[in-house]
């Protein structure tokens, strides 16, 4: 091993012919990587003392999404559902895996369309209730046309 | 114990992704044009029911959709793909041997799993349906052949509700069901060989099924012994798990409007350049070469036709954007000529290997080899986070006038902030 000098300029590295260095110093890439390798490693001053306590870093993906595959975003339009915190342009976090229970907040198709209200099981049949006083109860027809898309889990509003 | 392989298939994939986002397109008749808006790509019942075909170009069916007021919708893939993943993972959880055979399809090892596998098939349907919203059918035999017949039965006969099992019939019922299939649905009888078996008199399934080794050997590859073995039960193809890594990755599109400047086909072969880079990385590799390739349309004859392909070797293997964008663009420049009108631009990588297998050299520049894996990596991350195209060459541009025709694509419900579907809080 004695003998190269790893600090030969780059220039002049390079203009020897391969079949010549491959010969005369077989390990020069060998020893090129030791070096790229020993420049990153060397410790420079105390270790920290925070090394062991090093944990992940909150996630709020993985506290809000508890079924990757069937969770989805949706955008809130209008002010119908302001009672319950979920005001115009909010971000709802919609699970379609859970079931639709009593009083759950609810992605629903009606018509067509897809309308957030909460999901009351009554005697009536199923009732959809808006959180605010100007808007009335939607009580399902059996004839409806209507589909539960999936339960909101959260809603992300902006301060 | 038998033998038991599950092919789930997803109903009219494309169109079902785009009810789940637009339920006003439930039970009315809808389609998703190939780019470009070509021709058909996929056709909801109701427009099976017309009798529209699959690959139909949508020009020659304009009057029949506005008769019956079909949607066109132009192919969303970032939807597609999104989708895609969620069904392929749900389906993971069904058995522990699974390959994903393309965007809509899954085969599952069932052996051993479950007692009643039609039960558990129900629940496949029910579990992807209600947490993905996609419709599916499930089809069960012995072999991969025979369970893709098996879930083409169930998807053509309203009777089995989306599972049929092969398994569980005797050899006459089967048999019935063979001999009502067409020996061109068979998986791996292309429409040519079909037309060679039905010249021998073989025409359904069950002929097939029946025809005897010798017989099919004479005229036909060995991959056609292997296709009557596995109609006969006899499993000779596995399950490939894991998706081997690409031996080539092209990028190429149609234009929207044919362009002839030269500045056009550069921010065209950027982009895709770009765009194969990113895939190229995905899979941890590295390519060899890289071939730009140009034409005009070959439909127009009356315009002067050109085309042309250039393969670039790189000094070594890369996946740095800018290198190959180098060689891609050094390629295009020479084979360009002035005064054509160019329908299509593509590359092509090739010579790929893991890279992983980076063949060692002695002049390997080691620090600018870290420096550019550091920015792509950077780039990468932040085109993951940010929305891809976030940060990209400036060469790309960003009016692209070459960009595809799509004058009805959905949102990308899924993977874009500013396109999540509404819901509305008002009556």
């Amino acid at each position: 091993m004695t003998g190269i000098n790893l600090n030969l300029p780059l220039a002049r590295r390079r203009a020897v012919p391969p079949s010549v260095l491959s010969m005369t110093h077989p390990n020069i890439e060998l020893l090129e990587r030791q070096r790229a390798l020993l420049r990153k490693a060397v410790p420079a001053g105390f270790p920290s003392p925070a090394d062991d306590y090093v944990e992940r870093r909150l996630s709020l993906d993985e506290h809000l999404i508890r079924n990757k595959e069937s969770t989805f975003f949706m955008r809130v339009s209008g002010h119908s559902m302001r009672g319950l915190g979920i005001f115009d342009g909010d971000l709802l976090i919609v699970d379609r895996s859970l079931p639709a229970a009593h009083g759950c907040v609810v992605v629903a198709v009606i018509d067509g369309e897809f309308t957030v209200k909460q999901l009351l099981h009554t005697s009536r049949g199923k009732v959809l209730r808006a959180a605010h006083p100007d808007y009335p109860e939607i009580v399902i027809k059996p004839e409806q046309d209507f589909t539960i898309w999936g339960v909101v889990q959260w809603n992300v509003h902006k301060v | 114990m038998q033998r038991a392989i599950a092919l789930v298939d997803c109903n009219n994939f494309y169109v079902s992704c785009e009810r789940l986002f637009q339920p006003g397109l439930e039970g009315r008749p809808v389609v998703v044009l190939s780019n470009n808006d070509g021709c058909v790509v996929s056709r909801s019942q109701e427009v099976k029911d017309l009798g529209v075909k699959m690959a139909v170009p949508w020009f020659r069916m304009r009057d029949l959709a506005r008769q019956h007021n079909i949607v066109a919708l132009s192919s969303n893939y970032s939807l597609y793909a999104d989708i895609s993943n969620r069904v392929m993972s749900l389906l993971s959880r069904f058995s522990p041997g699974q390959e994903v055979y393309s965007i809509d399809e899954s085969f599952l090892e069932l052996t051993g799993i479950a007692v009643d596998h039609t039960g558990y098939a129900r629940q496949m349907r029910l579990t992807v349906m209600q947490h993905v919203g996609i419709p599916v059918c499930v089809g069960i035999a012995s072999s991969k052949t025979l369970s893709k017949l098996a879930n083409h039965v169930a998807k053509k006969n309203p009777r089995y509700a989306g599972v049929c099992d092969f398994n569980g019939m005797t050899e006459a019922e089967l048999n019935g069901l063979l001999a009502r299939i067409d020996v061109g649905e068979v998986w791996g009888v292309g429409r040519r060989s079909a037309d060679r078996l039905r010249d021998r008199d073989i025409r359904s399934a069950l002929d097939l099924k029946r025809a005897a080794a010798k017989h099919i050997r004479s005229g036909f590859s060995v991959v056609f012994e292997r296709i009557v073995a596995e109609l006969n039960g006899v499993s000779c193809l596995e399950l490939d798990q894991v998706a081997p890594a690409k031996q080539q990755i092209i990028c190429s599109r149609s234009f929207g409007t044919p362009t002839s400047r030269l500045a056009d086909l550069e921010q065209a072969v950027i982009a895709y350049t770009t765009r194969a880079a990113e895939k190229l990385r995905q899979q941890r590799s590295l390519c060899g070469g890289i071939q730009a390739y140009i034409r005009t349309n070959p439909h127009r004859e009356q315009d002067a036709q050109h085309q042309s392909s250039m393969l670039m070797p790189l000094p070594e293997p890369s996946d740095d954007t800018r290198l190959l964008c180098r060689a891609a663009l050094h390629g295009l420049r020479s084979i360009y000529r002035t005064g054509h009108a160019y329908q299509k631009a593509g590359i092509m990588l090739t010579g790929i290997i893991p890279a992983a297998a980076r063949p060692q050299t002695l002049f390997d520049d080691v620090p600018s080899r870290e420096k550019s894996e550091a920015l792509m990596r950077t780039l990468d991350r932040i085109n993951r986070s940010m929305g891809s195209g976030t940060i990209r060459l400036l060469g790309e541009g960003t009016g692209k006038p070459w960009a595809m025709r799509r004058q009805n694509v959905s949102n990308r419900y899924t993977t874009e902030w500013d396109e999540l579907a509404v819901c509305k809080a008002h009556p």
